[in-house]
Parts: structure tokens; sequence; C-alpha cells
């Protein structure tokens, strides 16, 4: 179990008069084996910080911590480190490799636990790993072209925990799904979660959603958090204007939308 | 891990005509390269100073030359030298051009962009002024014109991978691999090189060609394949000093140049075509009446569909039926939700009324008709008109249905100027109105710009203001908020139903999230699997009878959702089985006890080759 805490995180895109700031010098703590639900319309910079978190983007200012060990710089030590974050992305479409059978992807994760595995301990390994986000392995050899959308998923979160990750960071992983699908996408990680006791950034523009995997919130709006708490207080009773205004438009079954601006 | 694949690709592509003739061309070539020299080697070699400079004859098809050689055998012995020098080339440009347009890929970003402009300024070189170069380096023999062939192609391959590796490496699964800690070599050889070869073995074919070219130049520039050894371009040379008395010694030649090209060229066609083939799936029926569109009356219904079935070609050639009989009347004013999955038939079942299936797609149905008019033929032009200004579409990605390079402001009064012959003047006027009446700020400065300088929510409400331009009956909005935050989902859905109120158009609205359908809709029709499952009232959806529609409602969580307690899950529908999950009958799918099989199942071929 480690904390991913990050401090100060800035994100600027570009130079001079044209950079643009994704991500404005945002605290954000997860404690450690709690989901910690990330909200936010799109633009909002959420997956910018997202990216900030696993390494994909280098922060203009500020550290990321994971259990106490800054992982933001580019040396050697902090990019192992790093490799203990993993993360799931939006679209299952283009998290897999169209050329790649999906056994080998799921395969590629174990490159990050920096062991080195005979062949045979590798398959045994992605058999279970398929087996437990209910893949059949039998179908290893498939690409992933012969799955729906879902199953893909559910194969990219596969070859992430593949890398024994202690943090997991899932990026709008059920916003390509359809809503059927979405359910099994959503009970997989809760089961994930509490059978591993994972670290989870859950990223969502679905309040109802993020309410449902998340034991603490944070409202990001124009790269700053706007708002953050345990779930339950912030959704109930949201201080922030624009948390309000978020709640609102959720479409709720049976109840004529809100169309009238307020 | 077992990998095999099978490939049927490749096999239905030989099934094509040309697809056979570039195999039997490439078998023929590969033959006269493989023993052409072993067999005619002799002929071609064998001096009749009696016979020398004959024209073309019976014993001599080609002619003979200076010294009494065949022509022919000739031509059929240099096919080794050409082909493999030509060949030879094209590897030295391919594998060059791919390791410096990888390693450009893998690079760190300075470095790369250094590589890249080396690269443009090599491009820019005629091909012929780097051969010229280079056989001046390597000096004028024949692997001196293949190296210098080959490496004037390097840059035209370094650019290609270059650019097709920099599409893969900003894909999500080379991000994970980098987050996985693979190093930037092994990304490199499992992720860029697979996913790069097909197109680059296309260009390869093409490429070979060129050189083949390329080669004959070089040699009938006598920079190439040096006496006595000869190739295609040296025989060109020496027929090319009597082409007046006797033709066929330079055309001899010059025919297996050609052939060769054209072959390697139609091989470049083939590969890169390869499966993606896709049949029409047989005509519709020729529009038979006056032209002239039938009049309406104003309670009629919208849209009439009785048992609509619509399938498309496979990729086989076979017809997959993806509409299995669905009944669909829209009132007027009605706004009515289409609720399923994907691969519900949902969408095709809106493009359908809406006449906007391709060729591909075979439609028939007892009755299909929007106002009057028969939607399962082309419409005539006076229909066409009326089309234009009735329906309007919104689709999921406004970008793509907006044209790029017009300003807002063209796009919305193109209709009206079709259609309605309005003018532009007028036109411009309403564009604004229409703007305005959706709610999008600083109308004025909208109208001159491009899409791409819009939000998605903007250009959402520009696509549904083009809608207010005319006066339309129905809107077709295909998930027209589902890209979109939800936030913005409700400022969209507010204008589309200000743009209702206000033309009195009846709305199709298809979306995947019966929430917000049921919120938006007077009437909710349920698909699944190309059928509708249930229609329901959004104000009493408690009373929702089919299981499916009961499973769509309960999967998705809501502000009150239990969160102790795993979301209920939509069961999977048995794959070779239209039955609907959830249904006592088909929730054993061990030993299946659903309804019995019944025509047009999804997933499966059905009715080859029946007329329509």
């Amino acid at each position: 179990m480690s904390e991913l805490e990050l401090r100060g995180v800035t994100v600027r895109y570009g130079h001079g008069a044209r950079a643009q700031t994704a991500v404005d010098a945002v605290d954000l703590t997860v404690r450690p084996g709690t989901t910690h639900g990330l909200v936010g319309e799109s633009g909002s910079g959420k997956s910018t910080l997202a990216r900030a978190a696993v390494g994909l983007v280098r922060p203009t200012a500020g550290q990321v911590f994971l259990g106490r060990v800054d992982v933001t710089g580019p040396s050697r030590y902090a990019r192992r480190t790093r490799r203990r974050v993993q993360m799931v992305f939006q679209d299952p479409m283009s998290a897999l490799d169209p050329r790649l059978p999906v056994g080998l992807s799921v395969a590629e994760g174990l490159l990050a636990t920096g062991r080195r595995t005979s062949r045979a301990d590798r398959e045994a390994r992605v058999t279970a790993l398929l087996d437990r986000v209910q893949i059949d392995p039998r179908r290893a050899g498939d690409l992933p072209g012969a799955f729906s959308g879902g199953q893909r998923q559910r194969i990219t979160i596969a070859r992430a925990l593949a890398a024994e990750p202690e943090v997991l960071v899932a990026d709008e992983i059920t916003s390509a799904l359809d809503v059927s699908v979405q359910g099994v996408v959503l009970n997989l990680i809760r089961d994930l979660q509490a059978d591993l006791a994972l670290t989870v950034l859950f990223i969502s523009h679905n309040l109802a959603v993020v309410r449902y995997v998340s034991d603490d919130v944070s409202v990001m709006r124009a790269g700053r958090v706007v708002e953050h708490g345990p779930a339950e207080r912030v959704l109930a009773d949201p201080a922030d204007p624009y948390t309000r205004e978020l709640l609102r438009s959720i479409p709720v079954m049976g109840q004529p939308l809100v169309l009238a601006d307020a | 891990m077992p990998g095999t694949r099978p490939r049927p690709a490749l096999l239905r592509t030989l099934a094509t005509p040309r697809g056979a003739a570039v195999a039997a061309g490439l078998l023929l070539l590969a033959l006269v390269t493989a023993f052409g020299p072993a067999l005619l080697g002799d002929a071609a070699d064998t001096r009749d100073l009696a016979a020398r400079q004959q024209g073309a004859s019976l014993a001599h098809p080609f002619g003979t030359d200076d010294l009494g050689r065949d022509l022919l055998a000739r031509v059929l012995v240099a096919t080794r030298l050409s082909v493999l020098l030509a060949l030879g080339a094209t590897a030295i440009s391919v594998v060059g051009g791919a390791v410096v347009g990888i390693v450009a890929a893998v690079l760190p970003a300075a470095l790369r962009r250094a590589v890249n402009a080396l690269v443009d300024i090599l491009l820019s070189f005629p091909w012929l002024l780097l051969a010229l170069f280079f056989s001046v380096i390597w000096g004028t023999t024949a692997t001196g014109a293949m190296l210098a062939v080959g490496f004037a192609g390097v840059p035209v391959f370094a650019r290609l991978v270059s650019t097709l590796a920099a599409s893969v490496a900003g894909t999500e699964y080379v991000h994970a691999a980098r987050m996985l800690g693979s190093a930037p070599l092994r990304t490199a050889r499992v992720h860029l090189l697979p996913n790069v070869l097909p197109p680059l073995l296309v260009n390869a074919a093409a490429h070979a060609s060129v050189s083949l070219l390329s080669f004959a130049a070089l040699s009938f520039l006598g920079l190439g394949v040096q006496a006595p050894a000869y190739d295609w371009g040296r025989l060109l040379n020496e027929g090319a000093r009597r082409i007046y008395v006797d033709p066929m010694a330079a055309v001899g030649p010059g025919l297996a140049i050609v052939l060769t090209g054209v072959l390697l060229a139609l091989l470049g066609e083939v590969l890169s075509e390869g499966g993606r083939r896709r049949g029409r799936a047989g005509g519709r029926p020729p529009r038979a009446g006056t032209g002239v569109a039938p009049a309406v009356a104003d309670d009629a219904p919208v849209v009439d569909v009785r048992d609509l079935r619509v399938a498309f070609a496979a990729e086989d050639g076979s017809l997959v039926e993806r509409v299995h009989g669905v009944d669909l009347r829209v009132a007027p004013r009605e706004v009515v939700g289409l609720v399923g999955e994907s691969g519900s038939g949902k969408s095709v079942t809106a493009m359908a009324v809406a006449g906007l299936l391709g060729p591909d797609a075979r439609v028939r149905a007892e009755r299909l008709v929007f106002r009057g008019i028969d939607m399962t033929r082309p419409p005539s032009p006076a229909e066409r008109t009326r089309l234009g200004l009735e329906q309007t579409m919104i689709f999921q990605d406004p970008l793509s249905s907006l044209n790029p390079s017009l300003t807002v402001g063209r796009q919305l009064t193109e209709v009206t100027e079709v259609h309605a012959r309005t003018l532009r003047a007028a036109a411009r006027a309403r564009a604004l109105a229409a703007l305005e009446r959706v709610r999008v700020p600083e109308a004025a400065r909208r109208l001159r710009q491009l899409p791409h300088e819009l939000s998605g929510g903007m250009r959402q409400r520009v696509m549904i203001a083009t809608g207010l331009m005319v006066t339309p009956r129905l809107i077709v909005a295909d998930e027209p908020t589902t890209a979109l935050d939800v936030t913005v989902q409700r400022q969209v859905l507010g204008a589309l139903r200000g743009a209702q109120r206000e033309t009195g158009a009846a709305i199709l609205l298809i979306s995947h999230d019966i929430a917000l359908v049921s919120g938006f809709c007077d009437r909710v029709v349920v698909m699944r699997s190309g059928r509708v499952v249930e229609e329901l009232d959004p104000r009493r959806w408690q009373d929702a009878t089919h299981p499916y529609t009961r499973g769509l409602i309960a999967c998705v969580p809501d502000m009150t959702t239990d969160r102790t307690r795993p979301l209920p899950v939509v069961e999977p529908e048995a794959p070779d089985d239209a039955a609907p999950a959830l249904d006592p009958g088909a929730t054993d799918r061990s030993g299946r006890t659903g309804p019995p099989a019944r025509p047009g199942r999804p997933g499966r071929p059905t009715r080859k080759g029946v007329p329509a």
C-alpha cells in the first residue's frame, strides 16, 4: 500500500505568449488503499494531471511522490519506482497494439517488475491475469480486433496489473463503453482495489460513476482543484457552485432534464 | 503464446481477376529470373555473324543484334540481372529508410528534428542527380548503380517510415509500453515495426517498379551495367540505335521493362487493398413515378416504418442482416428516443429513415416512409429537395459533419441557398438569427469562423442551427452529446429542445444512455440486436416489463446507488441466439433452451445473394 501524493504540480504547454497552463499548482493526495475520484469537464486538466502522475508528462513545477519517494525526475531510480504507478486509458481501441496478440500485450506488463522470468512462468502469469479479469485465457493468441470494447478494457487492466502496481490511475476508463459494459468494468475495478489493496486515482466526468467507486473526491476546473473531500460529503452537500452545476446536469431515470439555464 | 492467424484476406485477394493476374505474372517473372540464364544462356550468347542485325522473324521474334545473337533470348536472360538489381536497390532503400525512420522516431526531440531536416534536404534532390553523384564515388559498375539507386531511395522511405512511426508512437499502447519500462529499441521492434510494415510493403512494391525504370535509364545512359554483362537498359540502348530499321530490337526490351514495371505497381495496389474489398449489396430498384413529391397531411406520421430489414455486405461478400424487422412510428412534434447498445441497430434504423445508408447496405421494408416519401428507393429530384428542407441530421462528431474549410456562416446558408433558393443576404441574416436562438455567444463573429475554432458543444449547436435554417419536420440526432461533458450536454439538449419548439419538428434521439433519453423524450424505444424489445413511457419507467430494459436501467449507477453492493450487470447475449439475456430461457447458456432459431440471426451471413 502506497500513498500517491501530488505536490504543487503545474503543467504548462507551449512557450512564451502561447503557453497554456493545463494544470495549475494542484495538491492532491490519494490515501493508501483507497480510491480517489477526480471529476471535471474536458479541458479541466484532469487527464494531464493523470499523465503527470504516471510520468508521461513532465510537470513544469511541483513533485509527484509515491510513498514518500520523489518519482518526478528522469533519474533511473525515479523511473524505476514510477513503474509501480500504472495507468488504464480511456480508449480500449487505441490502448492495445492491433497487431500484437493480447497475451503478449499482457506479458508486456511483466517487464515493469524487472524480474527475469522463464517463458513458462510468463505464460502461467498471463493465464492467471486474463482469468482474473474474466477473459478466457485460451484466447491469449487472438488479436485485439477479436474482442469487444469491454473485453479490451479488461485486457488493458490485466496488462496494468501484470506490472504489480501499487497505484492504478484509471483515466475515463468507462466513457468509451456501453452502459451495460460499464458496470462490469466498474465492478472489476472495485474488486481489484479491495483484493489487492490498490491505491486508485479514478478519473471521470461522470459524477455518479465516481461516487460509486470513490472514497474521496476532488473536483477540477480550469486546471485547479475547486473542491475536495470525502465522496459522500462533497456530492451530498457541494460547496462550490460548479460542483452543484455538475450534479444538476446528470440525467436521472424518469426525471425530465432541467434544460433552462439557471 | 500461440499466435497463428489465418490469412483469408490474402486468399480472397488472389481470387479477384487482378489478384490472380498479379500472382501469375509474379510466378512467371520468378521462373524466368531463376531458370532463364540456364535454359537460354547458350542461345543468348551464340554468335551467328551470317544472321546479324536481322529484323523480327519467326526464328528471331525480336530480331538479332550486331553479332547475330537472338534478342528474345537475350531479353529473357537479362531478366535476372534487371530484376535482381531493382530488388537489391529497393531493399537498400527500404531497409535504410526503415532504420533511419525508426531511429528518428525513438530519438529525443532535438535529434529527431535534425534527422528529419536532413531527410527533407535529401528529398528535395532529384534522385538521378544523387545517383550520378554516387556513381562517381563507386564507379560505373552494376553494383555501383545498385548502391546509387538504393541510397537515392533511402530519404523517401525514411520520410515515410518516420511519419508512420510518429503516428504509431503517439498511440496509447506505446505510452503504456513506456510506462511499463519497455526500452526504446524493444518498443520499436514490438510495436513500431509491425504497425509500420504493411504500408511500407505497399510502397516498396511500387518503389521496385520505379527502381527498375531507374536502372533501365542508368544503363541506357551507359552509367549502369557494363559490357559484357547486359540488362534491359543496355539492350534498349543497343536496340535504340536501329529503332527506325528494326523497331522490335528496341521495343522488345522496352516491353519487358514496361510489363515488369506495371506488374510491380499492380502488386503494390493489390497489397494495399488486401482484404478491404467490399461488394455492393445489390442495387436498389429504380425510381418510378412522375418526380412530383406527394403532398402530405400535417397530422400524418412523420416516420412510418414497418418490418424494416437492413443487411450489409460482409468482408467475404455475404450479406449480414443487422436490423431484423423493426416497426417505428413518429408522430408530428413527437420526441422519440431510440435506446440500445452499440450493435443494437439503432443508428442503422435511423440512417435508413433518413435515407443515408451507403450502397453497401440493402434495405427492405414493408413500409419505410418519411412524410409520404418512400425511402427504400433513391429520391427523385423534387423529393431530394423536400428531404433537404425537412430532415436534419445531427451526428455524434460535429467536426466530421461540418466542412473544415468553410466558415460556419457559409455552411449555415448553404442549405437554404441550394434547396430553397434564398438570396445570400437574407440567408445570412437568418443564419445569424439561428445561431442566436441556439444561444451561441458572439454569433456575428462565429459566422466568420471555421469549425475547428469552435468548442465541441458550440459545433453541436451550430449543427442544430443548420436545422433552424430550414423547416425541418424531423431532426435525427445520433448520440449528439456522447462526446460532450454533462454540463455542455445540458446546454446542447436545451438548444435542441428550443429548436424543436420553434420549428414544430419531431425528434428521433438516439443514445445508449437510457436515463438521458427518458429525461428528454415523450416515448422511448428500446432496441437490442436489431429488434425492438420494448416501448416505454418515460414517466412510467418502473412499469418496464422486458428484462433487458430493466437490466439496462439497473446497471447505470446514479447518485443513490448502494455503494456496498456490486452493480447489476446485463448478461451478454449468447452469441448465436437472438434471445434477450436475463430471460429465464436464455440464461442457461450451456444447454440452450432459448427460442427456436429465427431467420436473420445476428452475426451470421443470411440470405446469400437473394435479389432485393
